[in-house]
């Protein structure tokens, strides 16, 4: 285990030691402490390292990670994971608003609440909520799967082209183009595997599923203002 | 960007620190505003005064014998304190209104920042830091206050666009956002008699609670009218008198975090700024919801649509 002192020896030198790191490295397990809330923390990795963040984060943490396991024990600013690639990313607390956004792979796991815009434009990643999402998440979703133990804000779903999203409990309202979809049994399977990555006890039975009903797909005039 | 950051202050013990806590917190903040930068403290109150915290950019000349001279125009006793560009002027609660008349007569280039029984507004162009220095705010002591730094949008790097801004006797606003119908706002607010000084957005935000307030609304409703008729990305953080409150527009893109112990309520535009704060890794910490009015007060009935000072 690699320990990193935050405060003391800087974030470039913190990001640059790990995105240093190849396939073949021996440092597989690094630990950050003093995070305090700092930006851009363990961004832009691409080994399969394991990189646990003690306290809370701000904004980027995770960003464009590609094989990485980066688990937060805390909660994370704006912009958790964006556009991450592959790899895993884990937070304990609660993540801030747009956790996800335009993530192409890998999943990210939040244990708490995540804020508004959740998986925004997600582009293929895995998310898993064990609490609430807020208002417009996976707007513009295009692809991967959105799962909410909790409840949906407004909105849900906006503008979805083909992102999945699993619902256990009440959707304040869904947006434009977006409706329940029948559960069929496949949906089960795909469910309970993303439950038992984001280490969710919850029963796939129990949710909703909801996608986009493909009429914003090709121009209407009646959309037009 | 810009940085807004809160405090409010349950245990009693901690009063003597605020200043030191707040601009501590307002620093981390710099990053994200280092244009101009401000603090509003709400200290101590001498019975049947009122301060007038006014500012100078000639303070030699401006402020020399100007408590002798309004105490001439006005009668009765008047005490100055001068801090840099700013001096906290203390008159009688009844002549509140006549020392600002007072006042434009016999120093013309003197802003008024702001007027209360306990609030104190120092605000200038240059860093969280600097301004925090120039005025010694770490030494000053009080019982909740509110700050500031600011990455400039929508008007000039000056002085009088600096927040917090004073919307009415013991109260301030700072912001974080944009406001869009700004321009068409002010003239139905100039037209309605509310006076507005600069070409910043803010101001007409601050502007138009004043003239909710002065129409009969207490600041909660003010504050909910505020989503409806204000345009653009917002999240306020205002100070009263009895305690502060927030709010976030409903798209509330503008970050937020809160953290809550036994000792305060906080706010800062992001975790960072809370992270030296007493028992932090216990508080609770949450994103204040969208739409939604936050209240505290050191009344002992704290409700969101309390008639604020």
């Amino acid at each position: 285990m690699e320990t990193f002192d935050l405060e003391a020896q800087g974030l470039r030198n913190l990001n640059a030691a790990l995105q240093s790191q190849t396939k073949e490295t021996n440092q597989t397990a690094w630990e950050i402490v003093n995070a305090k809330g700092s930006h851009a923390i363990a961004v832009g990795l691409d080994a399969p390292i394991e990189v646990t963040v003690r306290g809370s984060t701000g904004y980027y943490c995770g960003g464009m990670n590609k094989q990485a396991t980066i688990h937060v024990k805390g909660s994370a600013g704006p912009g958790v994971a964006e556009n991450m690639m592959s790899g895993t990313v884990i937070i304990d607390g609660d993540a801030s608003q747009y956790a996800g956004a335009t993530a192409n792979g890998g999943t990210l796991v939040i244990k708490g609440n995540a804020s508004s815009r959740c998986g925004i434009s997600m582009k293929g990643v895995d998310i898993i909520v064990h609490g609430n999402v807020g208002h417009m998440s996976a707007f513009m979703g295009q692809s991967g799967n959105l799962v909410v133990c909790g409840d949906a804000g407004d909105a849900l779903g906006d503008s979805l082209y083909e992102a999945r999203l699993f619902v256990r409990g009440k959707v304040k309202s869904l947006g434009a183009d977006c409706i329940e979809k029948e559960m069929r049994p496949e949906h089960l399977e795909i469910l309970k595997d993303l439950l038992e990555r984001g280490e969710s006890d919850a029963k796939p039975e129990e949710f909703k599923r909801y996608g986009s009903a493909r009429k914003l797909y090709n121009f209407d005039i009646d959309n037009a203002y | 960007m810009c940085g807004i950051v809160g405090l409010f202050l349950k245990d009693k013990s901690l009063e003597p620190k605020l200043g030191q806590m707040l601009s501590d917190m307002l620093i981390t903040m710099t990053d994200r505003g280092p244009d101009s930068a401000g603090i509003a403290i709400y200290g101590s109150e001498t019975r049947g005064k009122v301060k007038l915290t006014v500012q100078s950019d000639t303070p030699d000349r401006d402020f020399a014998g100007l408590d002798k001279d309004i105490q001439k125009a006005l009668g009765g006793d008047v005490t100055m304190r001068v801090k840099d560009t700013h001096a906290v002027i203390e008159v009688d609660t009844a002549w509140a209104a006549a020392a600002r008349t007072v006042l434009a007569e016999l120093r013309p280039n003197v802003r008024i920042m702001s007027t209360g029984e306990t609030l104190e507004i120092y605000k200038e162009v240059g860093l969280p830091k600097n301004v925090a220095s120039r005025f010694d705010i770490s030494s000053m002591s009080g019982s909740h206050g509110i700050g500031h730094t600011r990455m400039a949008t929508e008007s000039a790097v000056t002085t009088m666009g600096a927040h917090p801004f004073n919307t009415g006797r013991d109260q301030c606003l700072v912001h974080n956002g944009s406001l869009s119908n700004h321009a068409s706002l002010r003239r139905k607010l100039r037209k309605a008699g509310i006076h507005i000084e600069t070409e910043n957005d803010t101001e007409v935000g601050a502007a138009y609670l004043t003239w909710k307030m002065q129409q009969g609304a207490t600041l909660g409703q003010a504050l909910e009218s505020s989503l409806d008729d204000l345009d653009g990305f917002f999240t306020f953080v205002v100070g009263t008198k009895d305690g502060f409150g927030v709010v976030r527009d409903p798209i509330a893109c503008k970050p937020a975090v809160m953290a809550e112990t036994d000792q305060y309520v906080a706010f800062g535009s992001e975790y960072r700024a809370l992270v030296n704060l007493p028992g932090i890794d216990y508080a609770r910490v949450w994103e204040p919801e969208p739409s939604t009015v936050y209240f505290w007060s050191h009344n002992s009935a704290p409700t969101a649509t309390e008639k604020a000072a």
